[in-house]
């Protein structure tokens, strides 16, 4: 009897998972955000489509680019503990890399915003796939969201370059959606901002994996001032469509 | 989660496991009284149960506002979750942030006998999903016409009680009440209905007692959470050739005209 042929790679690309987790679809609460946009819009500094697309610009190359390192460096973490088989010390990896992404978070509400929308995930991930119960349960049930992130695309089989990839998307996917509903702009016109970013969204995904297996303190630390300074602004925003 | 009382700063402890309570959603369109209703029932039950409040708003925290005001509840077990101008989706397609919100409030106030989850006023589809709630009310009023409760829907049709409130309204809005009540209980196929107006104190009482009866039911295990489920599938006349057709449509979709 002739022997089945081996398959030619390792693992195939897991593109359904991928696909699950980065569906804005997800069942994981995060459409109640714009990321910044709709205070950015109060303020008169984001008004059509040109100064959206450098909102956009601006939010990749610095929340984008340290969030995604930081979901890539808590995938390589989450992936090395479910391969030796070791789960009891992941939950303080995890916490240190929190701790770092928390320095790097001047504002409260944007950490208090990271920390929700990370235990959102977990809990949601946690009816969504059962099976991945206790690599969820030494992750914790508190993160901040990118590395909520980094720990469930792990958790599903996927690669560090899959979750860095994921949290840039989202990082403009988020406020480009929301968009729609703040301010006279086509939906055509914010899928064509996202659009034209893709190539600097891929870019930016490959320097953070880059990162994926860097000590903590190592990770990037690129400022958005004026995200921080918008996200204080909204908590005190009295008529507010969106939660930040 | 997006609550805007900042509800957790500590980390939960696994483990320990809370009280679980009777989950109660409230749904139904804007102004229709869903706020009221619910500060009529903890007036009516704080003294037999420890009840805790959850409210979705379109903007901020307006409904936890108006509950505190009405002082039925200490205000810290009123919370509100903030749902990005999406109140259905809040309560059925992703319900994750409502369901982190009960669970704290069940941890923080342990132990809790009924948390109501109070919708953001939407259109007639909206219903809570089995996940989030135990039993869910849906509210319409008599001001909305009387005509309403003839036209179905999930919630009208099969929430565990509907309540027609502010019926002392119906003479001034040319309402007849016993109708309303007789359409809504054919379309519901005797699922429960009561009329209710918070100036009528037995009626608020008859309210109350629906659900003193829930909670023996569900701490008996005997209530079992029946979803509503999506929008119905329904019959538009005149529009094909053959004079009409069957179709259905997931809440996602945007209403259209019937």
């Amino acid at each position: 009897m002739p022997a089945l042929s081996s398959p030619s790679s390792a693992a195939p690309a897991r593109t359904a998972a991928l696909l699950l987790l980065g569906d804005g679809r997800l069942p994981a609460g995060g459409y109640a955000h714009s990321a910044g946009l709709e205070q950015a819009i109060a303020r008169g500094w984001v008004r059509d489509a040109p100064s959206l697309a450098e909102f956009l610009r601006g939010r990749i190359h610095t929340t984008g680019l340290v969030s995604a390192s930081f979901a890539a460096a808590a995938q390589h973490r989450t992936a090395a503990a479910l391969k030796s088989g070791d789960l009891e010390s992941l939950g303080s990896a995890l916490a240190e890399l929190d701790r770092e992404l928390v320095a790097r978070t001047p504002s409260p509400s944007l950490r208090r915003i990271a920390r929700d929308l990370g235990r959102m995930l977990l809990r949601a991930m946690r009816s969504i796939s059962p099976a991945q119960q206790p690599v969820l349960d030494a992750a914790g049930p508190v993160l901040q969201q990118p590395i909520a992130y980094g720990t469930v695309a792990a958790a599903l089989g996927l690669e560090a370059r899959d979750a860095a990839g994921l949290l840039l998307y989202e990082t403009a996917a988020t406020p480009a959606v929301a968009a729609v509903k703040l301010m006279s702009i086509d939906p055509f016109a914010t899928h064509r901002c996202l659009a034209e970013l893709a190539p600097e969204l891929d870019e930016l995904a490959e320097r953070a994996t880059a990162f994926a297996g860097a000590e903590a303190r190592d990770l990037p630390a690129h400022a958005a001032p004026l995200s921080d300074i918008a996200a204080e602004l909204h908590t005190n925003h009295d008529q507010r469509l969106f939660a930040s | 989660m997006t609550t805007t009382d900042a509800t957790t700063e500590t980390t939960p402890t696994p483990g320990t496991q809370p009280r679980r309570s009777l989950r109660l959603g409230i749904a139904g369109p804007v102004g229709t009284g869903k706020s009221s209703t619910i500060a009529s029932l903890c007036r009516a039950l704080a003294q037999e149960f420890r009840i805790g409040v959850i409210t979705n708003d379109i903007y901020t925290d307006e409904d936890a506002r108006f509950l505190r005001a009405e002082g039925v509840l200490p205000g810290d077990r009123i919370r509100a979750v903030e749902t990005g101008a999406c109140p259905h989706t809040a309560i059925r397609d992703d319900v994750t942030m409502n369901l982190l919100a009960v669970e704290d409030l069940e941890r923080d106030f342990d132990p809790l006998d009924i948390v109501m989850v109070e919708s953001g006023g939407d259109n007639l589809t909206a219903t809570f999903a089995p996940s989030l709630v135990d039993a869910q009310l849906f509210v319409l009023d008599v001001a909305g016409g009387g005509d309403v409760a003839r036209k179905g829907g999930p919630g009208i049709g099969r929430a565990d009680l509907l309540v027609i409130n502010k019926v002392d309204l119906a003479e001034h809005v040319d309402v007849d009440v016993e109708q309303m009540l007789a359409d809504a209980s054919e379309a519901r196929e005797g699922r429960a209905v009561i009329g209710v107006s918070r100036k009528r104190p037995e009626t608020v009482q008859a309210l109350a007692q629906w659900v003193r009866e829930l909670h023996t039911e569900f701490l008996g295990g005997g209530h079992t959470p029946q979803d509503p489920g999506p929008m119905a599938p329904h019959f538009h006349a005149d529009e094909s050739d053959e004079g009409g057709f069957f179709h259905s449509h997931d809440e996602n979709d945007t209403d259209h005209g019937h």
